[in-house]
């Protein structure tokens, strides 16, 4: 088996620095294995979360080589192995310890976002109908597996730390799961432009190339959330027939 | 064990721990869209070797460039190109200072629609003012307000300039209907298919694409209903937007240098430095 080298950040919020470890490296093996390997024979004390081992659970996002990637899903062999390879942990959340993030904020978010609320049901048995054609732009969106990759590569939290006033793409693909459900009755489009911040996104589409489940957020999710937003804030001739119409 | 220092919170400008070549793409359309600014700047301002009949050796082509589309009136001083919508520069227009040429006062359509382009946005934000300079590299400035304040907030006029976008559309389609016409001599027109034309006609092809895959037309053909089945030209029309939309980018980038070409090869043709190829 060949060796190849591996810098890991350990450390705490206080702070901490990239540790240099050598490991055995093999065919088929992902960045986690080798995590694991270092935490079998060289640091047993180093924190790493993970769970699934297969790309589901959302639980082992760190960066590799500076990018925002899944450790279970980040084959060596896509990696060049001559130079160190760096795993940090997750940059746009407070550090626990190592390579363990505090996510929780991403938690608290979610629970301001409005939910669900169905039309009455279409049949006395308390079902609905839908046409899978309009359920299905919904089903791309819940597809996510919540490894916050998105919130990490996003510049406006990672770079501007707006985690007050901008609820970050993980969010914005879950409003548009909400708000572009057929039976959805809520409306969402206010705290979109106001309280969740769809307006700080400028599109540069990080978040997309980053996420390990191919949901193409910004295009499907947040850019027709801001069209939403024109309709009712930004669009004159739109609130001029609204206002002729006695809407408001 | 070796160690090596980690900076913690916010990196400075351009520092990153990624290893790929990230500067390339941003490179890429700085390069791209600074080249066709300048060329289009240049050609604005030329105010000439707009129309290729102008020249003796393609004085049978009846070729207008996409630059001077729709043409209000010609460039004073030149032949009439048969093109213009006034014979000469209106009354109303005439404050206008001469070196004002007639694409000046149209090219605010096609520009603005490309300038709020949500394609467009995200990558001259990156290329142009690094907000970022690339997906996880420091930025520049600290501050950021994003397209949620002044001045960014206007960019949501993007859907007025789709309508023009669409305008412009039919214009540029009439004008590859008269690059369909030669003249043959003696007064009369004869159909016919030169190099030109196809050069034009898929000009008009690429810009098609551009706008009918553009984000606002998608949400306007049902993109923005909860159910899509009802949307206004129909589910069938709502997909194919969408399809156009998947790869809107290739298409921003294809009409954008069909744009720039198309008006290179008329400019050569009405300066009488190239020949058009007559097909048939
Ligand atoms: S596209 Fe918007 S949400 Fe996604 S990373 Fe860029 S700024 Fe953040
Ligand atoms: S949208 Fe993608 S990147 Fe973001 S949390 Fe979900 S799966 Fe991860
Ligand atoms: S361990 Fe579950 S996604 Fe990597
Ligand atoms: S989004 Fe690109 S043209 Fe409208």
């Amino acid at each position: 088996m060949a060796t190849a080298t591996f810098q890991v950040w350990r450390g705490d919020e206080a702070g901490g620095s990239l540790r240099e470890y050598k490991a055995e490296v093999g065919e088929g093996m992902v960045v986690l294995d080798v995590i694991h390997q270092i935490q079998a024979t060289q640091a047993p004390d180093m924190a790493v979360r993970w769970n699934c081992k297969a790309g589901k659970c959302g639980s082992c996002s760190a960066e590799i080589n500076g990018r925002p990637r899944l450790m279970c899903m980040t084959r060596l062999s896509t990696l060049d192995l001559t130079q160190p390879v760096t795993v940090e942990p997750m940059q746009a959340f407070p550090k626990v310890k190592d390579l363990v993030t505090d996510v929780s904020w991403n938690f608290r978010v979610k629970r301001q976002i409005k939910p669900f609320r169905p039309r009455t049901p279409d049949a006395p048995d308390g079902t609905w109908r839908i046409d899978q054609k309009d359920v299905e732009r919904v089903q791309e969106f819940r597809k996510c597996i919540e490894c916050f990759l998105c919130q990490d590569v996003c510049h406006v939290l990672r770079e501007h730390h707006k985690h007050d006033q901008f609820i970050g793409p993980r969010f914005l693909v879950y409003a548009a799961a909400l708000e572009m459900h057929p039976l959805d009755t809520e409306n969402r489009v206010e705290e979109l432009r106001k309280a969740h911040g769809v307006g700080f996104c400028n599109i540069t589409k990080c978040c997309t190339a980053v996420c390990p489940e191919e949901i193409k957020i910004t295009d499907n999710a947040i850019i027709p959330l801001k069209e939403r937003v024109v309709d009712e804030y930004y669009d004159p001739i739109k609130m001029f027939f609204r206002f002729l119409g006695g809407r408001k | 064990m070796s160690q090596a220092a980690l900076p913690l919170k916010q990196r400075g400008w351009g520092q990153t721990m990624r290893r790929d070549a990230w500067w390339v793409q941003p490179l890429a359309v700085f390069l791209g869209l600074a080249a066709f600014l300048v060329y289009a700047n240049f050609r604005v301002f030329e105010g000439a070797h707009y129309y290729s009949g102008h020249s003796e050796r393609n004085a049978a082509t009846n070729y207008l460039t996409p630059f001077y589309s729709p043409l209000l009136f010609d460039v004073p001083g030149v032949r009439p190109s048969g093109h213009a919508w006034w014979s000469e520069k209106p009354a109303l227009l005439a404050w206008l200072p001469g070196w004002v040429s007639p694409a000046a006062l149209i090219l605010i359509f096609p520009a603005g629609f490309r300038f709020t382009c949500y394609y467009y946005r995200g990558a001259y934000y990156k290329a142009f003012w690094a907000d970022p300079p690339s997906c996880a590299v420091g930025e520049p400035r600290k501050g950021y307000r994003g397209e949620n304040s002044l001045p960014l907030i206007l960019q949501n006029v993007h859907r007025y300039f789709l309508l023009f976008a669409v305008l412009f559309l039919f214009i540029l389609s009439y004008d590859v209907w008269h690059a369909l016409w030669f003249k043959d001599g003696a007064g009369g027109y004869r159909f016919g298919v030169g190099l030109g034309t196809l050069i034009l006609a898929t000009n008009v092809v690429l810009l098609t694409g551009y706008t009918f895959g553009c984000h606002s037309m998608r949400h306007l053909m049902g993109g923005g209903r909860d159910c899509v089945t009802k949307a206004p030209l129909g589910h069938g029309f709502y997909e194919c937007v969408s399809c156009l939309n998947r790869r809107h980018m290739l298409w921003a980038w294809l009409s954008l240098f069909s744009v720039a070409f198309s008006d290179v090869y008329v400019r050569m043709l009405a300066a009488g430095v190239w020949a058009d190829w007559r097909i048939f």
